[in-house]
């Protein structure tokens, strides 16, 4: 990308009338690219935190059979509840592509609003999973009942926590379009929130799969 | 400029049409995984290939709809900081459940 720019800079500077027009667009591209930049580092930070949620699949895959005479996934986990926290996840993670999309044509009041719909969305997601581990903890099946336990309020604990932050990220994007407006700031922003929240959905695939799914078998 | 300033978004961050065949293959495969499980109607061996494949479609469609990853945007970079991923995460899963595994029946704990 860097290359890019300087081949760019370099093309042509005889040419007075088409070199006024490229600086423009050299200029243009460079803003393009900053932000691009900015996204493409965040997308190297997903990968990483990728490999996190790696680990503790992979702990959790270990320790699942660790039960301690306690309860068995088959027992404890309450299918519906997790069907409908899904949906929550999957329908937030499309109301997201719709606020890109209005972002993309400088719609700012629609950004905003689809930016609410994917915040209460997420937080009917956050509010099903804390129902979830408030009635597991209250029946004796906290984290410290068992290894499985453990690892399975980890690594789903995780994921929540992530949802929660991209939450409090979105209400500072909402208070800084109201503040900042939309600029060459606040559109990178967004767009790594896109990427961070369209990651959540995904990893949560991995986890109604291989931990409720499996688990209820 | 500015109109091929919005084109070159479009093409770059998908359209409604592309989230909303996103979100149905999505809803249709998590129907599917759920049900399978939920129903029990099918035998183990089935519904664990049927759940695990509609995971990984489920994941192909939303990293294409969704993530828009393809070979072009940041001249391959994001697909490629992803396979390598993908890689570590086999790496890491497979190994440790690999050598738990050798770990556990050596020792004899059942």
């Amino acid at each position: 990308m860097a290359t890019d720019t300087i081949g760019n800079r370099i093309v042509e500077p005889s040419d007075h009338g088409r070199d006024q027009g490229h600086d423009m667009h050299a200029h243009e591209h460079d803003h393009h690219d900053a932000g691009g930049m900015k996204v493409f580092g965040f997308w190297v930070y997903l990968m990483s935190d990728l490999i996190i949620f790696g680990t503790l699949f992979a702990t959790y895959a270990v320790l699942v059979g660790g039960t301690a005479d306690g309860p068995t996934p088959g027992e404890i986990f309450d299918l519906p509840l997790i069907m409908a926290g899904t949906f929550f996840l999957l329908f937030s993670s499309f109301t997201y592509g719709m606020a890109v999309l209005a972002m993309n044509d400088n719609r700012v009041g629609q950004l905003k609003a689809w930016l609410w719909v994917t915040f209460l969305l997420g937080a009917g997601f956050i509010g099903l999973e804390l129902y979830e581990f408030q009635h597991l903890i209250h029946e004796g099946y906290g984290p410290d009942r068992s290894a499985f336990l453990s690892a399975f309020f980890t690594l789903v604990g995780t994921h929540g926590l992530h949802v929660f932050f991209g939450m409090v990220w979105m209400l500072v994007m909402l208070v800084q379009l109201q503040t900042k407006g939309l600029n060459d700031m606040t559109r990178p922003r967004i767009m790594c929130l896109s990427l961070f929240w369209h990651f959540l959905d995904i990893v949560w695939i991995c986890v109604f799969t291989f931990v409720y799914l499996m688990g209820a078998m | 400029m500015s109109g091929s300033h919005s084109s070159h978004g479009e093409a770059s961050h998908g359209s409604v049409k592309s989230y909303v065949i996103g979100l149905i293959l999505s809803i249709v495969l998590t129907i599917v995984a759920f049900g399978m499980v939920m129903t029990g109607a099918f035998s183990t061996l089935t519904t664990v290939i049927v759940i695990v494949a509609a995971a990984v479609l489920q994941l192909l469609v939303q990293l294409v709809m969704f993530l828009h990853m393809n070979t072009k945007a940041d001249e391959g970079w994001n697909l490629m900081s992803f396979v390598f991923t993908v890689k570590i995460l086999v790496l890491v899963i497979g190994g440790s459940l690999w050598i738990m595994h050798n770990l556990h029946m050596n020792m004899m704990l059942d």
